[in-house]
């Protein structure tokens, strides 16, 4: 059990290194992103949905093109962090001025008419990383974060093989692998 | 510090190096063979269509590294930018044991005879350094079989009249069952009154030297191969050439430049190890196989009093003509599923259309492509289609199982102003200047492979293609890892960089082997030409005297 002066000062540890790491990076407590706010996410996986809907097939939002995302702006899309954050707010704030709603609020059509929008405008160049990143999230291998439960693969009738070698030996039977036709 | 003498030191372990020290070491020569990076297996092979040689998204597989290895783009409108590795422009070859050929393709093409003689068969164009070759398919013949031989390749080109002449047939037959895709256009091709035949390729369609067969995965062009069924230097003749116990292979060290005494002659290179401890390893013998750029900008470190400007570039020729493969084709969607998982996908091709374009210098060949992998296939889009929402969801759904892409390299006219200099400034974490890329691609090679786009279009039509759209090519510097021209080989040393062994106009112990010499790239994968050319030199050097009796 903790004493009265060591709960004090775990406490005092807790919030300094909270405060460290808000400094450092956009960490924040009870956030279960890496990078992203719970807002930004919010408003990052309304906009990827957009992208690629939800129908019969799962989404990108189903799909985990967010988590996909904000594990990449840890690692090699570290240098996207600003643009990310800078398009995020503009869309919220074109959503709010548009339609005085969060975008993420908004229903489908309402944020798809936004993105087009948006598509056009400024910040067209953010736009384009962000589809392009969706796509990558989406069909990409699962490995990094998105295309869960391999989503994209079952909707394209992709077989899904083991991690190494294949599910048969008969190369001339690739329905036994898994896939759906 | 400095190291035991070497009968030859060879810097880069990519398709050529490995053969001139199984070359060299037959004959017993003591080798030392530098390799920049790591020695990957078959265990490596991860499978991950964002991380590979083929879609380098989120960085190469196999190197190298976005840190530390830059180069310098200049682009058509002059604009500048430092890229790495993984990003476009950048022309990279993997960096590892193998090189390119760990993960190829490994498509194993020989040149057509006339590929050698483009000047002689077409005439030059305003505006190009299009010239013959110092030597003739004849010429590299019996050392395209030892290739073919050596490491393996898999195939059937009976079909092909537009062949030069073979001895010996492929030593394996193609892999089989074939793919549905090969069956459809193969009929279509023959109703067009073409010539359909099984590509050939550097895997094993059987068990060959001691590995297995093709397991037909969608995981292989861009990958490593997973059972080991591809065959590069790395699984062939490296081990061969490291049993002799004559070749020391050493990996992880980059190879500054090559030292000289005083009377101009190689004495060997000086090399940075993975740690940046730096060694001089003397050599009788030094052989640069780094690939087309590596090796002009190795030529262009290598300067002293006698050579101001680097080794083999007295007139200004190394760097020069850079050229690469003009790919353009077609995609179709056809009304029924046709993917049916079986890798590596490209197996048909027709050679019709790589020389007889009416009023058009040369051609390519066109294949069927690797299987496109799902976020490769997003880079295909139909351009009617939307970019995103339901309408895109709704045709990768649609099109992705129904699709067929065929395409083809162009040979391209050789542009003096195509290049790899040296960069004045910037630096790679050595400390060694990198390469600058500029220049466009000429007029005629876009011409050419609009042509051939046109030709692929027909072709997926015929086959029952109820949609088509092309692809065609942009005008911007060529190179990427068909890079080649940069050392040209040719008689004259004022319009040339090495002679038709080589060996550098310059100087007696030093050669370029690798894609640099290629005068002309062929409208095929380059990978087997330059494989024989290093059969060929490595005999030439073992007969060179340069290595004294013993």
């Amino acid at each position: 059990m903790l004493t009265g002066e060591k709960s004090l000062n775990r406490r005092k540890f807790l919030a300094t290194a909270a405060a460290a790491g808000a400094a450092a990076c956009s960490y924040t407590q009870n956030s279960p992103w890496r990078v992203l706010s719970g807002e930004e996410a919010r408003t990052l996986g309304a906009w990827c949905e957009c992208l690629i809907p939800e129908d019969s097939d799962a989404g990108a939002k189903r799909a985990g093109v967010v988590r996909f995302i904000d594990i990449q702006l840890t690692r090699k899309y570290k240098r996207h962090r600003k643009l990310y954050a800078q398009a995020l707010s503009a869309l919220n704030l074109l959503a709010r001025h548009n339609t005085s709603h969060d975008f993420a609020e908004l229903p489908f059509e309402a944020r798809t008419a936004l993105l087009e929008e948006f598509e056009k405008g400024q910040y067209r160049a953010a736009f384009n990383l962000v589809l392009d990143h969706t796509m990558q999230g989406y069909y990409g291998s699962p490995r990094h974060g998105g295309n869960a439960d391999y989503a994209s693969w079952r909707m394209l009738g992709v077989p899904i093989v083991p991690v190494r070698g294949r599910l048969q030996y008969s190369i001339l039977d690739p329905a036994s692998q898994g896939g759906q036709s | 510090m400095s190291l035991p003498m070497a009968d030859a030191v060879i810097v880069g372990a990519g398709a050529a190096g490995p053969i001139v020290a199984r070359q060299l070491t037959a004959a017993g020569w003591r080798v030392v063979l530098l390799e920049r990076g790591p020695w990957y297996t078959p265990w490596d092979c991860r499978k991950d269509d964002l991380r590979n040689q083929r879609n380098s998204t989120l960085g190469n597989a196999f190197g190298p590294d976005d840190e530390g290895h830059p180069r310098v783009v200049v682009d058509l409108d002059g604009t500048t930018r430092i890229v790495a590795p993984s990003e476009p422009g950048y022309s990279n070859n993997a960096a590892c044991v193998g090189g390119g050929t760990l993960s190829y393709g490994a498509m194993a093409w020989r040149y057509h005879p006339y590929d050698f003689r483009m000047a002689s068969q077409y005439g030059v164009p305003e505006g190009s350094t299009l010239a013959d070759w110092p030597i003739s398919y004849d010429d590299l013949e019996p050392y395209y079989e030892q290739a073919e031989w050596e490491l393996g390749v898999s195939g059937d080109d009976s079909n092909n009249p537009f062949k030069g002449r073979r001895r010996k047939p492929l030593p394996m037959p193609p892999v089989s069952p074939q793919e549905r895709e090969h069956e459809i256009l193969d009929k279509a091709a023959r109703r067009l009154g073409l010539h359909p035949f099984h590509i050939p390729m550097l895997r094993n369609s059987a068990p060959y030297n001691g590995r297995p067969a093709c397991m037909r995965c969608r995981w292989c062009v861009g990958f490593a191969c997973e059972v080991d069924a591809k065959n590069g230097s790395q699984n062939t003749v490296l081990p061969t050439a490291l049993a002799t116990g004559l070749l020391e292979l050493r990996t992880e060290c980059t190879v500054q430049d090559i030292v000289f005494d005083e009377h101009g002659r190689a004495t060997g290179v000086r090399y940075f190890d993975r740690g940046g401890g730096r060694w001089e390893q003397p050599a009788r013998v030094v052989i640069s196989s780094c690939g087309a750029i590596e090796s002009a900008r190795l030529l262009l470190n290598s300067s002293n009093s006698l050579f101001p400007h680097g080794l083999g570039n007295r007139y200004d020729w190394v760097g020069r003509n850079l050229q690469g493969h003009t790919y353009t084709g077609a995609l179709g969607v056809f009304d029924e599923i046709l993917y049916d998982d079986l890798g590596p996908g490209a197996s048909i091709a027709v050679s019709d259309y790589n020389h007889g374009n009416p009023g058009l210098r040369g051609g390519g060949a066109l294949c069927n492509e690797f299987v496109r992998l799902p976020y490769q296939f997003v880079g295909m889009r139909d351009p009617v289609v939307p970019r995103w929402g339901q309408a895109y969801k709704d045709w990768m759904r649609h099109a992705y199982r129904r699709a067929i892409a065929v395409q083809g390299p162009t040979q391209e006219m050789p542009v003096f102003e195509s290049r790899a200099a040296l960069d004045p400034q910037v630096r790679d974490k050595f400390g060694i200047p990198v390469v600058r890329l500029s220049g466009p691609k000429h007029e005629e090679t876009i011409a050419i492979s609009t042509v051939q786009a046109h030709h692929a279009d027909a072709w997926l039509k015929e086959a029952g293609a109820v949609k088509t759209w092309l692809k065609l090519a942009g005008k911007g510097t060529s190179g990427g890892q068909h890079q080649a021209g940069t050392c040209r080989m040719g008689n004259n040393p004022k319009t040339s960089v090495v002679d038709r062994n080589c060996r550098v106009h310059d100087i007696d112990n030093v050669f370029v082997v690798d894609g640099g010499v290629h005068v002309t790239n062929g409208g095929f994968n380059p990978v087997l030409t330059i494989c024989a050319l290093a059969y060929r030199a490595g005999e030439f050097i073992v007969q060179s005297g340069l290595k004294p009796r013993a």
